[in-house]
């Protein structure tokens, strides 16, 4: 039965290392909405999503009560617009009007799927999609946009990668009174999946049932706080205290996930095993890093150390629940995270390795704030280069980078929230614009000779 | 269904006889307690059948909060099925 150690250290957990259900978050399939007329699509599109979601906060907030587990974020994601939007042949801004009325009819904190799926190519509606992403994100407040570029099965499109340089920037531009925060609303993908409940990369497949409830969970503070009380194990021992400590994270979200599914009578997907940070004292991914034996994230070692973490907070993840989906695995965006800040701001975390970072972990790049006068094709670059990291170890990698529109190296962003502030990242001067211009698709990978 | 309650905080007299008298009214039936002083320092874990309450359960764990704000105590509702997931298999 239950004994008052375990009673008191999931109240520790809970109570001083920031243990939390980051994001519950609900599928909806919008297929059924498609229609030639935008204003009775986005009608229909505004009803189910209303409909589907009118419980979920309200039953989240329940749970979040009675098992005494905050969950701090609920979400919704939909179908990409591109697909919904095809048939309509116009731009889809609308789309995006309507899913932010209706995220703020239901009451949620974001939603996601204004996205375009293009790795092979652009079908009807992509084009008018991404070219539509920086006024959707500048008129709307809870709309997240993602678009997937390349992919381990079909290469990358660099004709996409191109178009999402200019676009990033673009959003930037459109929201310079709010900090360019649409830039940190977008994320470009390589190997996407469709299943992914955390933001701002979160759309619903169309492999996916008609609704379905994913669940997010996080606790960086916890597993930095049980490796502290064993500041003597060999890096084997570290390992396991980390698969202990994420089977007990990821059951909570097994736990809120089911619970939550039978409220709302909708389907149970999956729990994403991720470490996700927030700027909070003591939810630092960072600091699990420094805590492990560096003195500070960014430094040599880094990369090893993160690969050690990702893959026992995975295998330890892996037991504590029916479904696996989503990103699963440690997130290293740097505004997020007050440990990646400090080692951004010292210069010890340098965007090269981050870039590195990201061959060994979930997800890629993310939440960079860049000088604002970075050339649009500098940012299709580090699309390309990152995507061709996810494309060639076939796993997921995103691009979240934030152009600070009149800022430079020195300068920082400051958004607040669960968003955090970010300082500016020095980027290299010179000019990838020939290879960028060339368009085309670059090639699949050989999956044989692996070297 | 059980929910475990737990309070925290500098020892004084009746806090035992609050939260139960608390559970009472809500008609939660006590069927546990461990209860200890440390230096002056309170702890007590009490395991509650909550399958008669006659109010939410939400209800239940907001009144015990403001319950032990009001006595400088920190008090925890929480249903056991989040204990029983994170410590069994």
């Amino acid at each position: 039965m239950l004994n008052a150690y375990d009673i008191l250290e999931t109240i520790r957990m809970i109570q001083d290392e920031c243990l939390d259900i980051r994001t519950i978050t609900m599928g909806i399939s919008l297929l059924d909405c498609i229609d030639c007329d935008i204003d009775v699509a986005c009608e229909k599109v505004y009803n189910k999503i209303t409909r589907c979601a009118k419980d979920l906060v309200r039953v989240a907030d329940d749970i979040s009560k009675e098992y005494g587990i905050p969950i701090i974020n609920k979400r919704i994601s939909v179908t990409p617009i591109a697909i919904v939007s095809a048939a309509c042949k116009c731009s889809p801004v609308k789309f995006a009007l309507a899913m932010d009325k209706a995220a703020k009819a239901v009451g949620v904190d974001l939603i996601g799927g204004y996205s375009a799926l293009v790795p092979k190519g652009f079908s009807a509606g992509d084009i008018e999609l991404i070219n539509s992403i920086p006024e959707a994100l500048k008129l709307t407040d809870k709309v997240c946009s993602s678009v997937n570029i390349g992919s381990t099965k079909t290469g990358i499109n660099l004709d996409a990668c191109k178009m999402m340089g200019r676009i990033v920037k673009e959003c930037a531009e459109a929201t310079v009174d709010k900090a360019c925060f649409g830039a940190a609303k977008l994320v470009v993908f390589c190997n996407a999946v469709e299943d992914n409940p955390f933001m701002a990369g979160a759309f619903h497949g169309v492999g996916e049932p008609d609704v379905m409830i994913n669940v997010g969970v996080s606790g960086p503070g916890v597993v930095r706080s049980a490796l502290s009380k064993y500041p003597d194990a060999n890096i084997t021992e570290i390992s396991d205290i980390i698969k202990k400590t994420s089977y007990k994270i990821t059951r909570i979200g097994q736990l809120v996930g089911v619970t939550a599914s039978e409220r709302l009578g909708v389907p149970f997907g999956i729990v994403d095993l991720s470490l996700a940070p927030t700027p909070a004292v003591g939810d630092s991914v960072a600091h699990i890093l420094e805590e492990i034996g560096l003195e500070r994230c960014g430094t040599h070692g880094t990369t090893a150390a993160l690969a050690l973490l990702n893959d026992a907070v995975k295998k330890g993840g892996v037991m504590a629940c029916s479904r696996i989906g989503g990103l699963s695995g440690a997130f290293i965006p740097v505004s997020e995270d007050s440990g990646m800040i400090d080692a951004a701001k010292s210069g010890c975390l340098t965007i090269e390795k981050l870039e590195a970072m990201t061959a060994v972990c979930s997800v890629g790049l993310d939440m960079i704030v860049v000088p604002g006068d970075t050339e649009a094709d500098t940012i299709s670059a580090i699309i390309a280069d990152e995507a061709a990291i996810g494309m060639v170890n076939t796993k997921t990698t995103a691009v979240r980078i934030i152009p600070a529109i009149g800022k430079n190296v020195g300068d920082e962003l400051d958004w607040g929230g669960l968003f955090g502030c970010g300082p500016v990242m020095p980027l290299k001067k010179e000019s990838p614009s020939k290879f960028i211009n060339r368009g085309g698709q670059i090639p699949a990978p050989l999956h044989s000779l692996k070297n | 269904m059980r929910a475990v309650i737990t309070v925290i905080g500098h020892d004084a007299v009746g806090i035992l006889a609050k939260v139960s008298n608390r559970c009472a009214e809500f008609n939660a039936n006590v069927i546990e307690v461990t209860q200890s002083v440390l230096q002056d320092m309170f702890a007590m874990i009490m395991l509650v059948d909550i399958s008669k309450i006659n109010k939410p359960f939400a209800e239940l764990s907001d009144n015990m909060t403001e319950l032990g704000q009001s006595m400088g105590l920190s008090i925890h509702t929480m249903h056991e099925d989040i204990f029983n997931c994170m410590h069994h298999i």
